[in-house]
């Protein structure tokens, strides 16, 4: 078994810039905001900067292919950079090569920046695109609410669970992000609302209606790492380390093997395991004091309140229903407001949360700063469809705890 | 060594327009179109063509059958999707009869099918006949109303024929009642009265009487007469002028299906085995530029032929639709706005089609040779996590398999020609699953655990190209299911 990364790179600087429909804001503006943001945050120059790696998903609606518009935007001196895409995970596997490449000593300062512009399309909602030659011919044209409302299906099959009980905490989840998103100045979506208003809404994929899911948004974010010598070297008290990463991506078994039920995600509980394992945890309910998961329906971050390990299998609605979740619960998930609120441009969706970590840990989160200061935190990405995915998983923590 | 009929089976969309929905529309243009505004008639769902109808056929008159002593396949229509590919081709992919079985497509005239089985029975070997028709018809117009779509197929050859072939007759004349050309997308046609007293009463019954004349019958030995017409009462003035009992006149399928063109002649044939006793004789017409006719003595052997859906089980699958705007929508008579999401390009690579022709068109996975688990589709390292056995895989299909729902959505936000888009992933009792499409099913039906079979469909239509390639979906597996 592997050592792992914990506690070999720390966190000197973040940024994040607002998310939202951005009209006026090109791709690389949207870089930059972030990005400025991080390097005051960071108190370091550019040309400090060894490697940086670049997440976008949707490149072909912004940026293009390739490391270029991140060099171009920051004008990075030649160092190396890197593109990285891996669907809704692509933010936080930037992070994984900016901090592999310091734990490795390859670099002594690396940058990770995720940026999406998604609002170019001329209509709502994620963009219509292809999946690949032959994927085109064999597979639905599904959408991504049309996939993941499918786990409300086989979840209820599975645990018995009556749809309105499960829709009740559906709502109760995206009621409480509204909630959180509020209090967030740079979140998409601000305004809050009821659960009838989450009941009542249109109809966009059954049973997923248009409040159980997130907004469609641009923006970006970015982090600075370093070692936490170096962070200490330039000032840096209170160092925030990174515990864990862990990736783990569907071969095929959930898709073309009945061994999964498709209530869950099969990724998101290996990732969660080896995660705890990677950052020492061992009961993951008690030592994790925030979360920041892949809400992007109400129905995905029900259940992985399960996959997690957090909520026992088939309790995640109680859990949820009971403000465990909530932003003065005992674990707090999406504080910030989530993709469902904060927004979720894709390629930055993963620093978003990390950036969230990295504020409430030091107590600048503003007005829904929690008041007792998170220890430890996990931030969670899924990518793709429930059936063959992309899972992220981070561990942030203070350096030494 | 006889040759006859050895199975015969039907397709008729689950989709049937009430005809009032019509005649209501557009009645304010032509009053007289209220009087026809009865009954209903089958029409495609978006996903369905003279192709897919056609596989569909075939599969049900294959019931039972061993397809790799199949050694030609007939496909019949005037309504072919493709005019420079072989439609048979598909067909024959589709149901994954042997390469070496030779194929053809037999088009041109509303007589396409009753040649296309007369040249059958006249050659050695099993052929399958199928034909299958979706006439394209303008608002507002005669044809509208009657045509119906559908598909039948029939199983010719040596062997214990549940109908033997007493005698067969033809003639051709080139007499245009309607034409339509390359040009064109609508038939144009002439007076019905002059179509009727010129045509079919002065070319169909000399047929009618050269046949009857070879089997060494009278026209009163005739107890079963398909006569396709669209024309009311032409069928009886045709026997009345043939001298066959008018009690022997087979119902036209108008009230509940519609004339389903050139394959109408197949579809009231296999109507009447369905319902026919051994010693019944069956006369069956074609007309279109001449005629054909062909009497057939039923067997025996018709009591023992396997349970299919055939005629009436299809016309039993049935939904009524009252909305005449998605007929029109359907059969792209009337420029809709679809939205941006329908621009992306649906281009696909000829290539990869090709390549994967087992997968994509024949719907055929892989069955381990090592750990014996099913998947859909065939690779190279099998997908149990106990195996992952490499080139182990031997070809196994999933057509005609039952799946259930596992999960499933009906999604209003992604493109489809008929929102919602449901679909979800159906999996296999005896191992394999995959996400897909579904069809032939309303929101309300969608349910874990619900039994689907696999049908053959259009995936995609490529409008910039004109193309439009196939794949299998999944639609409710019992007639019931499908709210017979």
């Amino acid at each position: 078994m592997p050592k792992g990364i914990r506690d070999k790179v720390a966190i000197l600087g973040m940024g994040c810039s607002k998310f939202g429909e951005r009209w006026d804001m090109d791709a690389s503006d949207l870089m930059v905001e972030a990005y400025a943001e991080a390097l005051a945050d960071a108190g370091i120059e550019t040309k400090q900067i060894d490697a940086a790696w670049l997440a976008t998903a949707i490149e072909e609606q912004h940026v293009g292919k390739s490391a270029v518009p991140l060099a171009v935007a920051l004008r990075l001196p030649f160092i190396p950079v890197t593109r990285v895409e891996n669907y809704c995970a692509s933010g936080t596997e930037a992070f994984r090569g900016a901090v592999y490449a310091v734990a490795s000593g390859a670099a002594d300062i690396a940058l990770a920046l995720g940026v999406e512009k998604l609002k170019d399309t001329g209509y709502g909602g994620l963009p219509q695109r292809g999946r690949g030659t032959l994927n085109n011919m064999t597979w639905p044209n599904l959408s991504a609410p049309g996939s993941f409302a499918q786990l409300a299906a086989a979840y209820r099959a599975k645990h018995g669970s009556a749809p309105q009980d499960l829709k009740q905490a559906m709502a109760h989840i995206s009621v409480k992000s509204h909630d959180n998103g509020a209090r967030n100045p740079k979140a998409h979506l601000r305004n809050r609302i009821t659960i009838d208003t989450v009941l009542n809404a249109p109809m966009v994929a059954e049973p997923l209606g248009l409040y159980d899911c997130c907004g469609v948004s641009d923006g970006a974010a970015c982090a600075i790492v370093t070692t936490p010598d170096i962070a200490r070297g330039l000032g840096k008290r209170d160092v925030i380390a990174v515990k864990a990463l862990q990736l783990a991506v569907s071969n095929g078994v959930e898709a073309q093997h009945n061994s999964w039920d498709g209530s869950y995600l099969a990724t998101t509980r290996i990732a969660a395991k080896r995660a705890y394992h990677e950052a020492g945890i061992e009961k993951p309910r008690e030592e994790i004091n925030l979360i920041e998961v892949h809400d992007c329906f109400s129905v995905t971050e029900l259940v992985t309140m399960e996959d997690l390990h957090i909520s026992p299998e088939g309790t995640a609605i109680r859990d949820v229903l009971d403000g465990f979740y909530d932003s003065d619960g005992t674990v707090p998930c999406q504080i910030d407001g989530g993709l469902k609120c904060f927004g979720h441009p894709i390629g930055a969706s993963g620093l978003r949360m990390i950036y969230e970590m990295y504020l409430q840990m030091q107590g600048r989160a503003g007005e829904r700063q929690r008041k007792d200061l998170p220890r430890i935190g996990l931030t969670h990405n899924v990518g793709g469809f429930p059936h063959q995915n992309v899972c992220s998983i981070s561990i942030i923590g203070s350096h030494g705890s | 060594m006889t040759i006859g009929i050895l199975s015969s089976g039907a397709y008729i969309p689950r989709l049937r327009l009430a005809r009032r929905a019509i005649a209501e529309i557009h009645s304010w243009l032509n009053p007289a179109l209220k009087g026809q505004g009865k009954g209903e008639r089958a029409m495609c769902n978006w996903d369905e063509d003279p192709v897919t109808m056609a596989v569909e056929a075939a599969r049900d008159a294959l019931t039972g059958r061993d397809r790799s002593s199949t050694t030609a396949l007939h496909f019949a229509s005037t309504t072919f999707p493709f005019l420079d590919r072989l439609n048979a081709g598909i067909v024959a992919a589709a149901l994954d009869l042997p390469d070496e079985a030779s194929s053809l497509d037999i088009a041109a005239t509303q007589r396409a099918a009753t040649s296309a089985l007369a040249a059958a029975l006249a050659s050695a070997g099993e052929t399958l006949i199928v034909a299958a028709e979706q006439r394209r018809a303008k608002a507002a117009s005669p044809i509208e109303m009657a045509a119906g779509d559908g598909a039948a197929a029939i199983v010719v050859g040596d062997g214990e024929p549940i109908a033997r072939l007493l005698a067969r007759a033809t003639q051709t004349a080139d007499f245009v009642d309607h034409y339509r050309t390359a040009e064109s997308t609508y038939d144009y046609q002439w007076e019905e009265r002059w179509i009727r007293d010129a045509g079919y009463l002065r070319i169909v019954p000399p047929v009618i009487g050269r046949c009857l004349d070879r089997a060494g019958l009278k026209a009163a030995d005739v107890n079963t007469f398909c006569m396709p017409a669209v024309l009311p009462k032409v069928a009886n003035a045709v026997a009345k002028a043939a001298g066959i009992p008018d009690a022997a006149v087979r119902d036209n399928l108008h009230a509940e299906c519609g004339e389903t063109g050139a394959a109408h002649p197949l579809v009231m044939l296999v109507a009447a085995l369905e319902t026919a006793k051994p010693g019944d004789r069956i006369l069956v017409v074609g007309f279109g530029q001449g005629a054909d006719a062909l009497l057939f003595e039923v067997t025996e052997a018709i009591a023992r032929q396997p349970e299919r859906l055939g005629v009436k089980g299809h016309l039993a699958r049935r939904r009524e639709e009252t909305n005449y705007a998605k007929f029109l929508a359907f059969n792209d008579t009337m420029e809709i706005e679809r939205g941006m999401r329908a621009e992306v390009d649906k281009l696909t690579p000829l290539s990869a089609m090709w390549r994967n022709r087992e997968t994509v068109t024949s719907f055929i996975g892989g069955r381990c040779k090592v750990c014996g688990t099913l998947q859909f589709p065939k690779s190279r390292f099998c997908v149990n996590p106990n195996c992952n056995a490499l080139d182990s895989q031997e070809p196994h299909s999933f057509a005609d398999k039952i799946g259930r729902i596992n999960s499933y959505t009906a999604d209003r936000l992604t493109y489809s020609p008929s929102p919602p888009a449901c679909y979800g992933m159906i999996q296999f009792e005896d191992g394999g699953r995959w996400m897909m499409d579904f069809t032939d099913i309303d929101a309300d039906q969608l349910a874990v655990g619900q039994a689907m079979r696999m049908m053959f469909r259009i995936k995609d239509i490529d409008t910039r190209r004109g193309f439009r390639r196939y794949f299998w979906k999944a639609a409710p597996a019992t007639p019931e299911a499908g709210r017979a």
